[in-house]
């Protein structure tokens, strides 16, 4: 067995897209969107926002479908798939959590409200957390990779369930912006910085999940090898 | 032997066993008993604000209890390997889940028939809705509880860190099912608000994770 080499090509050329698409968003989140009427220049926080939600949001469906798979083939690259996206879009979810509430201070005048999209965002957060947990505590256990997938379909189904019961609870957060009928409605430019960014965010997305999934991979051919290896020292002793 | 024999059997021989030791209905009810203690120090409701408090602790309190309870319940089955002799048996994954589920939910249950009255002397409390539906919610909460709880107590059984992760995982999980249950506990005690509502949400909630357990089990209970 040949442990494979690093990362493809085709990754460090994705990476340099990447850091281009990312400069785009921030000249179009910056400057080429025109500034908010009532919320002022703060509001263009919105761009990092909405997109690392978005892409987290990706993320976590990428899991469940990879557990999906696990669970029916137990094939270990689905369990590779499945916690590369996990670990990718806890980090997004993180930066959504953060760029949150620096919106909503010089907005609404408050940090956090337990407003149904708020607190759905910050139980799924939660929920993919414990995800990496189970994986950690389990770690060298033969189940973790069953249980994780488990566990990963648990929490998605969850989701749904989460938002529901939580804007039965109460509501404070804007309604759909995008596709909310007819009052709502963004500028054109506002529409395209938000495009461009959530695009930057989710190539992102692909080079650091790719990352992640070729470490995972390596990790658990290294630990064949070492398995191998004490085998043949055991052979060789008896 | 059919499905709902195997059922039965495991809901029997954990019913024997919790009456010959009586180590987790005790230590659960205590707990419990303690918790709603502590939080009474903390303040007395009076408002109806404080009533909806008042629900929360109380099932904060079952939550708990429960997680104490569910962890004990696979630790139990390790000692003299009577997990592995369980699964030698013929019968299927999901009865044998259905079974520990039953037998826990009625632990949980027999708890909170002592632990209520005792909730409703210490915060001065009264049920100004109709008690019968509550019962239901009642039900409703603690399966909701104890089918994830029951699962994920399966998974952690073999863990050394088992006391701690549980609760990691059924917190979380949980969620919704305790916005609905204290919702519909603080409505039926102030006579007022969408009890309805609540209640389908937790039979949504039930009837979602039951299939998605009783489908899981079998492919969880390989790892352990």
């Amino acid at each position: 067995m040949r442990v494979q080499g690093g990362l493809p090509r085709w990754w460090f050329g994705l990476v340099g897209v990447t850091g281009v698409a990312l400069i785009l968003g921030v000249l179009h989140a910056l400057w080429f969107a025109p500034t908010e009427r009532t919320m002022g220049t703060v509001q263009r926080i919105f761009y990092y926002h909405v997109s690392s939600a978005w892409t987290a949001f990706v993320a976590f469906f990428i899991n469940f479908l990879a557990c999906l798979a696990y669970v029916k083939t137990r094939r270990p690259k689905w369990d590779a798939v499945a916690v590369s996206a996990a670990e990718v879009g806890v980090i997004f979810g993180t930066v959504n959590l953060i760029t949150g509430p620096i919106w909503a201070k010089p907005v609404w005048g408050i940090w956090w409200t337990w407003d149904a999209r708020l607190t759905s965002t910050l139980v799924m957060w939660l929920l993919y957390v414990s995800y990496l947990l189970l994986r950690q505590f389990a770690a060298e256990h033969p189940g973790q990779r069953v249980w994780a997938a488990a566990f990963g379909i648990f929490a998605f189904v969850d989701v749904p369930i989460v938002y529901l019961s939580i804007r039965l609870w109460r509501t404070q957060h804007p309604g759909p912006v995008i596709a909310g009928g007819e009052q709502s409605g963004i500028d054109p430019r506002m529409f395209l910085a938000l495009h461009v960014c959530f695009a930057a965010f989710l190539l992102l997305f692909i080079v650091l999940f790719y990352w992640r999934y070729r470490l995972e991979q390596q990790r658990v051919e290294l630990a064949e090898l070492r398995a191998r290896l004490q085998r043949l020292h055991i052979d060789r002793l008896a | 032997m059919s499905y709902w024999t195997v059922t039965r059997h495991i809901v029997v021989k954990d019913l024997r066993s919790e009456a010959r030791t009586r180590e987790l209905t005790n230590a659960m009810l205590f707990f419990a008993l303690l918790v709603l203690v502590l939080f009474s120090f903390s303040f007395q409701p009076a408002t109806d604000e404080e009533r909806r408090l008042a629900s929360g602790i109380l099932w904060i309190a079952f939550l708990f209890a429960g997680v104490s309870m569910l962890d004990r319940s696979f630790w139990r089955e390790r000692m003299n390997e009577c997990l592995e002799a369980l699964r030698l048996t013929p019968a299927s994954a999901s009865a044998l889940f259905l079974g520990k589920c039953l037998a826990n939910a009625l632990f949980l249950l027999l708890a909170e028939a002592v632990l209520v009255p005792l909730f409703l002397v210490f915060f001065d409390l009264s049920f100004r809705g109709d008690v019968g539906i509550w019962l239901l919610v009642l039900v409703l909460g603690t399966w909701a509880l104890v089918v994830n709880g029951t699962f994920f107590a399966a998974m952690t059984t073999n863990l050394r860190s088992r006391e701690l992760l549980l609760p990691l995982l059924l917190l979380p999980i949980s969620v919704p099912a305790l916005i609905a249950v204290v919702e519909a506990t603080a409505a039926s005690l102030s006579g007022e608000g969408a009890l309805r509502v609540w209640i389908q949400v937790l039979i949504a909630f039930d009837l979602i994770y039951t299939t998605l357990a009783l489908l899981l089990f079998e492919t969880v209970l390989e790892g352990t």
